[in-house]
């Protein structure tokens, strides 16, 4: 009688992993391609990997997956250029007709040729554009430093002078002073060299160049007013510009090897003003020239760019799916005749008519003679575990499988965990103002599904879209253990009535000593508010709790058991029934079962006793009277018989199991 | 205490053990190495290579492959594998880090010398220089004219410096001289390397002094085979030999006497770590002891990962990973020029 109720009860899809079933299929070569491409859109086949001993390179279609990893290079290459080049990805998807693989490996070798000899103008006009720029900044600030008498101040004040003198040429540097004062630099062979170098360098330069000189130098530095722009790595990097005055010919050759090691550029700056000022004007004048040939030459390359822009995302998915189909098609297996790919796998049963009208679809489309062959085949290995789930369950499936994911057909604990994990959470949250809070959240999160499942989110974000049903039931869930703890942002209020405490007098002068009396019916729902703020609010609020936290997870616990007792009943071990489940609940009811119904016999009767007592000393004297801590008539036997029914239960869960399957073993 | 290790040593350098333990689980194993020498052509490697730890460096590169671009990315990958465990290394951890790489900067000193000498453009040379040897003012070498110089410019600034105070003379630089120059640096790197290890202790100096003593033993081997021959005189050579290591100070002794290969090999011979190598050559034959002495080496950098909770895992990772550059190198250079029977001839298994 049972048993018939309970088989027909209505089937729960998510309750057990979907059925499936071993296939076959032989395609002819012609439409191999597209019918793995339809079937990968109908999405509900995996194939097993036929070869898996093979190496990566000794698979058939290794070709095809090398073309589709270089394509996919070329536009990773244009993905780079476009996001240095600071242009927005374009949001809208453009509907254009599909483009065949070869044409798409076409046009992207013609853009990549087209972008690099781009790159490759431009980083040339960059560099003559630096070395103008840099000529130009190295006048300006030299200039400060060749100083005639009548400019001294102003050359005072932009000079950042490090005067080096070693004991026996003192003199000389003196020497050096005066000539720079009195202007006339080029007497006595004195030389400079003027040039530019990174501000990072400076330091070390100025020490290389002290050293191989032995100090006879004179080394001026000023920082330039503009960045540079490196075209390496196309960031803004600060120069400064630096003059070494030097004598001898020696002296020279090592400064010029030094700065050359350096990287630092030298240009020659004229010591006569009206040249000086000549050539700024050039300079000027050129560097206008180039830079608007380089905006020129940006703004085309830029046109390119956002040309491709356009296409580059249907481009990647295009690539990626293309690669996808070749990796399934190395999967399979040539057989004898060479004309068909052979393929195994697994697909669950309600879809193999799908399966079969994908496949029909790929043999019409690609005109081929032959029809796919396609049928059940026996396995020995049991079939992967398969959940039909929608955008609500979905989340809650992941959490249970990231625990481990169930065997197939085995009771999917993700039913249950649907309620259980967001009602724990809010048990512990319990809060109704916190949880309006998450409730909007969430239902922020669930209007804007559409808009936000489209986009690529950040990984924080990525999680909270997808437990946005989750995050839906917590806050419902915390609203209502909210209004049990009566917590408002933690303050209470009297929403079901009023408080069933009062004062004793009406100045409640004793209210924190003697308490509170009660003089009316229970408050209703949840938590009394006169508790907040009352001395022995945490003992009572802690204790309600504990024991609701103890009944909660002696309930889950009894369901894990009661699960494990169907899953025996539908794989038809009565081994697991007989020699497991039995005695599991034995031994949880007996002790935490007991513990469960000690809580609510003392809720219900308001008796004193200290379950903690109680329990403790079951297990250290039994026989003890039981005194002030009895709860209800035949307490003492019925504590007496569970000890010993939970002591049975331990080894007739641990022992009779393995020596059982051990013999069966054996006998096989 | 030696052995108790395991109580202290995660507060500082767990983090790390664990990242290099990780790395080394990610070496290309015999089965990697018996798929790549199958390939025939270098897009093959590139493509075998991306289905291991070099994928992301070697996944933008053209379709031309060469081979000094594959050696350049797996290089590349080691640097940034090691300046990543620098930078969270803390001390005594972070100085080891850095003696790990002193020898490259030795090598980089005298390749940048050497092209100077000869001519070459000073940022031809700076690109071929180990990127784990660069410092601050490697480029400045090219000023340099004699040794002195070369130490007063740029050397005293570098870690390098207290190893020149033997060989700093006022002759000017030549080939020779660079050669002498180089191991003696060498030496004194490995023995200040070697003292560094003694000072730390327990399990490090245990596991160090071994792998260095082989090195130091190696060189010494080396040395002797490249000076047969030349105008090094015995005390010359005696005086590039490092003061530790199994052949000190009897074996030095000898192998300064040694006039051709077989006498280097009769002294060889009398130490039993050593016999099995030199007993796997024939008699004259001196190519296949490079080869010999690598797997040798590659054994018992493998050993140290036996042990936990010491320094040596580090020093091995970077030997390990540098010899399989040295495979990928051989590998590809050999299918490059369609030379595949050669294949094994060089590589070095490491699993």
């Amino acid at each position: 009688m049972e048993r018939r109720f309970v088989d027909n009860l209505p089937p729960m899809d998510l309750m057990r992993s979907e059925k499936m079933t071993s296939v076959q299929l032989i395609i002819p070569v012609e439409s191999a391609h597209r019918a793995v491409s339809y079937l990968g859109e109908v999405g509900l086949l995996q194939f097993r990997d036929l070869n898996a001993d093979k190496s990566p390179f000794q698979r058939t279609f290794v070709n095809q997956v090398k073309r589709c990893a270089e394509m996919s290079r070329k536009l990773r290459f244009f993905k780079d250029q476009i996001s240095k080049a600071s242009l927005l990805s374009s949001a809208h998807p453009v509907i254009q007709s599909d483009i065949e693989l070869e044409e798409l490996e076409r046009r992207l070798a013609e853009h990549e040729n087209e972008l690099m000899e781009m790159n490759a103008n431009g980083e040339k006009l960059r560099l003559s554009y630096n070395e103008l720029l840099e000529f130009k900044l190295v006048l300006q600030k030299a200039v400060g430093f060749l100083v005639s008498s009548g400019s001294h101040a102003v050359s005072e004040r932009e000079l950042d002078e490090n005067v080096y003198s070693k004991d026996d040429y003192v003199e000389t540097a003196s020497l050096l002073e005066q000539e720079m004062r009195s202007g006339r630099s080029d007497q006595s062979g004195l030389r400079f060299i003027s040039g530019i170098i990174c501000k990072s360098k400076v330091l070390r330069f100025e020490r290389i160049l002290f050293r191989a000189t032995r100090g006879n130098m004179l080394f001026n530095q000023a920082s330039a007013d503009e960045e540079i722009m490196d075209p390496v790595s196309s960031e803004m990097v600060e120069k400064t510009v630096f003059v070494v005055f030097f004598s001898g010919e020696q002296a020279k050759t090592k400064i010029l090897k030094i700065c050359e090691a350096f990287g630092a550029n030298f240009y020659p700056v004229p010591e006569d003003i009206t040249k000086q000022r000549q050539i700024t004007r050039e300079v000027s004048s050129r560097l206008g020239e180039l830079e608007a040939t380089l905006d020129a030459g940006m703004r085309h390359r830029n046109k390119a760019l956002a040309s491709i822009n356009i296409h580059l995302a249907k481009w990647i998915s295009m690539v990626r799916r293309e690669k996808a189909v070749y990796d399934i098609l190395n999967m399979l297996n040539f057989d004898v005749t060479k004309k068909c790919l052979v393929g195994e796998g697994w697909c669950p049963i309600f879809a193999k008519n799908q399966i079969q009208a994908a496949l029909q679809r790929a043999t019409f489309d690609s005109n081929s003679q032959v029809g796919i062959i396609f049928h059940v085949m026996d396995a020995v290995e049991s079939p992967p575990t398969y959940f039909r789930t929608n955008k609500f369950t979905n989340a809650f499936q992941e959490i249970v499988d990231a625990y481990g994911v169930a065997r197939y057909q085995e009771a999917n604990p993700s039913v249950y965990t649907v309620v259980t994990f967001p009602f724990l959470f809010a048990v512990m949250f319990g809060d109704w103002g916190h949880g309006i809070c998450l409730l909007l959240g969430a239902l922020v999160l669930i209007a804007r599904e559409s808009k936000l499942g489209t986009r690529k989110l950040g990984s924080f974000m990525e999680m909270l879209y997808g437990g946005r049903y989750v995050l839906l039931l917590m806050s419902l869930f915390s609203i209502y253990c909210g209004l049990i703890y009566n917590e408002f942002f933690s303050v209470p209020f009297h929403i079901f009535g009023g408080s069933a405490y009062k004062c004793r007098e009406t100045s409640c002068g004793d209210a924190k000593t003697t308490g509170l009396v009660k003089y009316q019916d229970p408050y209703p729902f949840g938590v009394d508010p006169s508790w907040r703020g009352s001395r022995s609010e945490l003992p009572f609020l802690n204790s309600l709790k504990m024991k609701m936290s103890i009944l909660l997870g002696v309930a889950q616990m009894n369901l894990g058991i009661i699960l494990s007792y169907f899953n025996g009943r539908f794989f038809g071990s009565s081994l697991d029934i007989r020699y497991q489940f039995v005695p599991q609940m034995i031994f949880l009811n007996s002790l935490f079962g007991y513990l469960s119904l000690l809580i609510i016999t003392k809720w219900c009767t308001g008796s004193q006793a200290d379950l903690y007592h109680v329990i403790i000393y079951m297990f250290l004297s039994p026989t003890d009277d039981l005194g002030e801590n009895q709860l209800f008539w035949g307490q003492r036997p019925l504590q007496i018989i569970l000890l010993l029914l939970a002591l049975i239960a331990v080894p007739w869960m641990l022992f009779p199991k393995p020596f059982i399957l051990k013999r069966l073993h054996t006998e096989l | 205490m030696y052995g108790f290790e395991a109580l202290t040593f995660n507060v500082h350098a767990g983090y790390l053990e664990a990242i290099v333990r990780g790395h080394r689980a990610g070496l290309l194993t015999a089965a990697d190495y018996n798929n790549l020498c199958q390939c025939e052509t270098l897009d093959d490697i590139k493509m075998h290579l991306s289905a291991t730890e070099y994928g992301p460096y070697l996944q933008n590169e053209p379709s031309p492959l060469h081979t000094t671009t594959i050696v350049e990315k797996c290089t590349l990958k080691l640097v940034e594998d090691y300046k990543h465990m620098l930078c969270q290394a803390t001390e005594p951890l972070s100085t080891f880090l850095e003696y790990i790489t002193y020898g490259h900067m030795i090598d980089n000193v005298v390749l940048i010398v050497t092209g100077t000498l000869h001519e070459r453009d000073v940022q031809e040379l700076l690109e071929k220089c180990h990127p784990l040897g660069m410092f601050d003012s490697i480029a400045t070498l090219a000023v340099a004219q004699n040794m002195r110089e070369l130490y007063r410019l740029v050397l005293v600034d570098t870690p390098l410096a207290p190893y020149f105070s033997e060989c700093i003379t006022s002759e000017d630089l030549d080939d020779m001289n660079i050669e002498i120059m180089r191991n003696t640096l060498y030496k004194a790197y490995l023995e200040d390397f070697y003292r560094f290890c003694q000072k730390l202790g327990g399990a490090t100096a245990e596991i160090m002094s071994d792998l260095l003593s082989f090195e130091a033993d190696r060189r010494a081997v080396n040395i002797s085979i490249n000076s047969i021959g030349t105008e090094l005189t015995r005390d010359d050579r005696k005086k590039l030999y490092s003061n530790f290591g199994l052949l000190h100070p009897y074996g030095h002794e000898e192998l300064a006497v040694c006039e051709d290969i077989d006498q280097v090999r009769g002294v060889m011979e009398k130490y039993p770590p050593y016999q099995s190598i030199f007993s796997k050559l024939s008699y004259g034959e001196s190519q296949m002891l490079d080869k010999a002495f690598y797997e040798e080496e590659v054994k018992r950098l493998c050993l140290a990962f036996e042990q936990q909770f010491h320094y040596g895992v580090f020093f091995a990772y970077m030997r390990l990973r540098e010899q399989e550059i040295r495979n990928l190198m051989w590998i590809s250079e050999c299918v490059a020029q369609n030379q595949k029977s050669r294949v094994h001839d060089s590589v070095v298994f490491i699993f």
